[in-house]
């Protein structure tokens, strides 16, 4: 058995979303090689190499995976996925993206977002927004696997020392450009790795009433989320959402503000280990998942706690 | 320009699913279905396009039971032209669903494909990419904006770090976020409408499709449930609890 774990990077450096695969890896058994495709991106298949229990650390480097595009990602994943018994990536939306398209030029069904390992063709995963859990066998000769990063704890990101070897490959399809990106530039930590997520929902009013939030999380070293309804109403943009179609967090305290608790929210952070919800309304289903419940209105209440922190 | 949008019957988005007594699959007896929200959306798109002028015919597709002629017609309610139900009774998982969808590309030569990111039943998120590898079109995922300019789409795609635009030439697989549009209602006179538009049914064997599960479903559980909280009366005994009992903040 052996497993190829692809690497998650930005080219300088690699995300650490990447450990929580090789953690889901180490679970199945058997050797782990790390796939590293992009362009200049020596330095993140350096850091790949570091990660404890790889064997070697495989690179793609050409102009042509600058922008993890799939139609030319996909074809060099599955080049490489020859000779091992699983490929995975953890769930971010570059995987997402990539991988079924990998499966299926592998003639493989994929399984998407597992949540627990069984054996090595068994897995778990959520279903219906979290609602419920499947077991799944896989008959396919190659799985290919996406994780749930938050189900599985990260490897330790250092105390190797893979071999680096290059992979002389070029796919350019042609069939989509990069044009551009607006990425959000922040100093807080991410909401998928922070310790401490704050987010809030449409009782927020408006985008500048999230400064409450951005103070608060600023004093305890948090990120800052949000629930769709507070995206859809253009408070804050679509990479804060928290939810079964947003980010998957799962941090060491989840405080909800403003946010009643949609099952899709939920799908989103009910396994972050303290739950904390305000919300003027004692009825909101939010409440069923807290561990620490304020009746109170955001308003009185944010201003108190950013001054009690 | 011909659109084929991809639509999907499943469960309703509000119903709260159980699983089986004996825990084998989900209970799906008697539960409210509906089209995928995200399918909705495409449609919605698909529709759009038609109004703007750029897309001259919606075919709406649908590959599931016969009961999936209902959210066929929704489709054609909402200004799909005609449809296609590949009809099995089978429950397909995505890479023989994109199997079945290529056959219909090959005959149908659409322009673009609109479908929605994921199906809220299974979660997977796979279809469209597993249709871009086995048509060889480009794919544009998680889209919240998209535009058409002669034989290109221009689509802005919902990404974890933010906003990502790629350029694609068609004929190219574009699939939807929440974002992309709000569907509209279908008036009545339109639901009317619909029952008498085309609908084809045809099967995944006379596409010529393998549809064997490579998946063996070996159950389904609820999820650990969290034990009940409290309710704190004000912030410093929120802060209090947060600091001494959960010692979460310091």
């Amino acid at each position: 058995m052996s497993t190829l774990v692809i690497a998650e990077h930005d080219n300088s450096s690699m995300n650490v979303a990447t450990l929580n695969s090789v953690a889901a890896a180490q679970a199945i058994g058997g050797d782990i090689d790390i796939l590293v495709v992009g362009t200049d991106c020596q330095a993140a298949a350096e850091q790949a190499a570091q990660v404890a229990g790889i064997g070697k650390v495989m690179v793609a480097d050409n102009a042509a995976y600058a922008h993890s595009l799939a139609e030319n990602v996909a074809p060099m994943v599955a080049e490489a996925a020859a000779g091992y018994s699983h490929i995975m990536a953890t769930a971010t939306t570059t995987a997402k993206n990539i991988i079924p398209r990998v499966a299926a030029l592998l003639d493989v069904q994929a399984i998407s977002d597992i949540s627990g390992v069984v054996s090595e063709d068994t897995f778990k995963r959520p279903i219906y927004a979290g609602n419920l859990i499947a077991t799944v066998q896989s008959s396919d000769a190659i799985k290919v696997l996406t994780v749930r990063g938050t189900a599985f704890d990260a490897a330790p990101a250092e105390g190797g020392s893979a071999s680096i070897e290059a992979v002389a490959s070029a796919h350019d399809s042609a069939k989509s450009s990069f044009i551009g990106e607006e990425v959000a530039v922040s100093d807080r930590p991410e909401l998928t790795a922070a310790d401490i997520v704050i987010s809030g929902g449409r009782g927020m009013g408006n985008g500048e009433n999230f400064d409450m939030l951005y103070s608060l999380a600023d004093k305890l070293g948090a990120a800052v989320g949000a629930s769709r309804a507070a995206v859809d109403a253009g408070f804050v943009p679509n990479d804060m959402q928290v939810g079964q179609t947003g980010k998957i967090v799962a941090p060491d305290l989840y405080v909800a503000v403003g946010i009643s608790g949609a099952i899709q929210h939920l799908a989103g952070m009910k396994d972050s280990k303290v739950i904390v919800a305000i919300n003027k309304d004692e009825e909101a289903p939010i409440f069923s998942v807290a561990d620490y419940g304020l009746v109170a209105d955001l308003f009185v209440a944010l201003p108190e706690l950013d001054a009690a922190v | 320009m011909k659109v084929l949008v991809a639509v999907k019957r499943v469960v309703d988005y509000n119903v709260k699913v159980r699983p089986k007594s004996d825990m084998t699959d989900v209970d799906l007896a008697n539960v409210k279905m509906s089209i995928n929200p995200f399918c909705e959306i495409a449609v919605e798109e698909a529709v759009r396009l038609k109004e703007k002028g750029v897309a001259t015919e919606i075919v709406a597709v649908s590959v599931g039971p016969q009961q999936s002629q209902e959210q066929l017609r929704t489709a054609l309610a909402l200004g799909a032209d005609r449809a296609i139900l590949i009809n099995t009774d089978e429950t397909l998982e995505p890479l023989a669903i994109a199997k079945c969808l290529k056959a219909v590309c090959e005959s149908e030569s659409p322009d673009i494909i609109l479908m929605g990111k994921q199906a809220i039943d299974g979660d997977n998120n796979q279809t469209g990419q597993m249709l871009g590898a086995l048509t060889g079109y480009g794919q544009a995922t998680f889209a919240s904006e998209l535009t058409i300019d002669g034989g290109n789409a221009t689509v802005i795609r919902e990404v974890d770090g933010g906003l990502q635009t790629l350029a694609l030439p068609l004929p190219a697989i574009v699939t939807a976020d929440l974002r992309l549009n709000e569907p509209r209602y279908a008036s009545l006179p339109n639901i009317m409408k619909a029952k008498k538009k085309q609908l084809d049914t045809t099967t995944p064997a006379d596409l010529g499709v393998d549809i064997a599960n490579r998946v063996t479903l070996l159950g389904v559980e609820l999820p650990a449930e969290r034990a009940a909280g409290i309710k704190v009366e004000d912030i410093s005994q929120l802060v209090d609890k947060l600091k001494n009992e959960a010692k979460v903040i310091s």
